[in-house]
């Protein structure tokens, strides 16, 4: 059986005594080795969710349950070490003077041996291709190479959840899907879950299951397939949906018999050609 | 107003170890009235192209006019504040640049520096207000207690209460959700239309270049990697692949579909329902066969 990595028991939050409730009795679950993608609005609670992942925010009702162990107080350094969270805005999370020395810096709070840092930090930044820029200063890199170095940060401690705070937001389109294709695979390897907030749908695409939060609320929890069906109700809620979705929307009203919704370019030139070549 | 790059170049810090070129004999030229949307990489010198706009910088070598001021080594403007009055930029994430205690007061701020009388300053803001999608009740908040996407639109009423001629934007989606960003592009649009600005885009979304720009200036390492409009640029998929740039994903789509049944479909910015029923005659036409 899959072992469950992240729960939400019934979560209320609020920031202050007389706030809007910010989210409203959310409840889900994430096991290991599982992508799970939350989308949503800004405003919708998406990052309230993560906050509240790994301590820097408790709920006034509910509970959160991290392998295991309930999110307080009282456990949240433990917590923390299970817990890996990289942010959309790389200058809020740098600290080292050099970028080997970022990426270190959480396995030194952590104690993990100076061999066994200097292998993960090789590994790391290798996978996120900053090897080169171990002795740069961080202010002297892009924000993109910032961020790839603050992703390498979080691998380094290999945590078992890792969250990406729209932490691709702020990359090209083709540094977002060389981050994207690198946290799958170490992913895989380490069988972690991975929590992504985007909205970028790409990334959507790619994760096993999609939570879409809307005012707070899990408006809808299913499969990345199943969610692109809905794409009047997504603009609705103020989402987008990838072109693919909507060409072949366009192409069933133009009347071509499409057999499936499909997730990407290959899968709707594949039914096509099956159409194509039945004559 | 019109604005042209005369084999610009700009050195960081020359005559010293550090110096730097951003930016190589770059040439160009927007026609008053049209938007030029700007890409490239981080490092490509988009960032020195813009600042050469307001007179932030200098060419070290060329010349840059904008409307009837000229900019070059040999000729400094003498009032750099008029040129700074005719060009608003909105820089990335504007939003930082709030301070004030209202936002009636944040907005005021340009226009006062630039010795707009406060009746005038007053109406402006009456103006701005609607066109930037706010409610008028919000002049009196403090910008800090506004959502991200509202203090976005305040900070964009301080540079448009300037009355510019010239719109400069700097990746101004960056953060905001997929309603926000289509919101703000609209915005803009309607603004340069309306008020028959000069605007120049910089961004990172080929989807918004395609949909708003008239011409595409794309920068690779300080010089220019090609020009042209939408249609012309996103024909060179490979050209834009070799630095790392990607075609819009329509684009990407018809590529593929040609490479899978040997029919090309030119790319003429045709809407999705067109693509489609091009596709459905295309298979069709193989179901009769």
């Amino acid at each position: 059986m899959r072992k469950k990595l992240v729960e939400f028991r019934n979560v209320s939050f609020r920031y202050g005594d007389e706030g809007p409730w910010v989210l409203k009795n959310c409840s889900f679950e994430i096991y290991e080795n599982e992508w799970v993608a939350i989308i949503g609005h800004n405003g919708s609670g998406k990052s309230t969710i993560a906050k509240l992942l790994n301590g820097l925010l408790f709920p006034q009702e509910g509970e959160i349950i991290i392998d295991g162990k309930q999110v307080n107080e009282a456990s949240i350094w433990s917590i923390r070490k299970e817990v890996g969270m990289v942010f959309q805005n790389p200058d809020n999370q740098f600290v080292g003077a050099t970028v080997q020395d970022d990426v270190a810096f959480g396995m030194e709070n952590r104690g993990v041996p100076r061999d066994e840092m200097k292998k993960r930090i090789t590994e790391t930044l290798s996978a996120v291709r900053m090897q080169d820029y171990r002795l740069i200063e961080p202010h002297r890199l892009s924000g993109g190479q910032k961020q790839r170095v603050a992703i390498a940060s979080v691998l380094a401690i290999s945590p078992k959840v890792l969250i990406l705070d729209e932490a691709t937001a702020m990359l090209d389109p083709s540094g977002r899907k060389e981050i994207m294709d690198t946290v799958g695979s170490i992913q895989h390897l380490n069988g972690l879950s991975l929590i992504t907030i985007t909205h970028d749908l790409q990334e959507v695409v790619q994760a096993d299951r999609v939570i879409v939060m809307n005012s707070g609320e899990i408006w809808k929890e299913a499969l990345p397939r199943e969610i692109f069906r809905e794409k009047d109700a997504l603009r609705k809620i103020g989402l987008d949906v990838p072109f693919v979705a909507i060409l072949a929307d366009e192409l069933k009203q133009a009347g071509v018999n499409l057999q499936a919704a499909p997730l990407n370019h290959e899968e709707l030139l594949e039914d096509l050609w099956t159409l194509h070549s039945k004559t | 107003m019109d604005i042209t790059f005369k084999n610009v170049t700009y050195i960081y810090q020359q005559n010293t170890p550090f110096a730097h070129k951003a930016i190589e004999d770059l040439s160009f030229h927007v026609e008053s009235g049209s938007i030029l949307a700007v890409i490239g990489h981080t490092g490509s010198g988009k960032s020195t192209l813009i600042q050469h706009l307001n007179g932030l910088s200098v060419p070290t070598e060329g010349e840059v006019s904008i409307g009837e001021y000229r900019l070059s080594k040999d000729h400094k403007l003498k009032d750099m504040k008029e040129l700074r009055s005719r060009v608003g930029v909105v820089f990335q994430y504007p939003e930082h640049q709030l301070f004030e205690e209202t936002v009636a007061k944040d907005i005021a701020f340009g226009p006062q520096n630039f010795d707009v009388p406060e009746s005038e300053i007053n109406r402006r803001i009456k103006e701005i207000i609607p066109a930037v999608g706010l409610p008028e009740s919000i002049l009196e908040r403090s910008p800090f207690d506004l959502s991200g996407g509202q203090m976005r639109r305040v900070a964009i009423a301080g540079v448009l209460a300037v009355k510019p001629d010239v719109l400069v934007l700097d990746e101004p989606t960056a953060g905001l959700d997929p309603r926000g960003q289509k919101e703000i592009m609209d915005m803009f649009y309607k603004l340069h239309k309306e008020q028959g600005l000069t605007t120049v885009l910089v961004t990172h979304s080929m989807e918004d270049a395609l949909k708003y720009a008239d011409r595409i200036l794309i920068l690779n390492k300080g010089t220019k990697f090609m020009e042209g409009t939408p249609e012309e640029v996103f024909e060179q998929k490979e050209a834009l692949q070799s630095v790392q740039l990607d075609v819009p994903e329509s684009v990407q789509f018809l590529s593929k579909f040609e490479k899978r049944f040997g029919h090309a479909i030119p790319f003429q910015k045709q809407s999705v329902e067109e693509i489609a029923q091009t596709i459905q005659q295309i298979i069709k036409g193989a179901e009769s066969r």
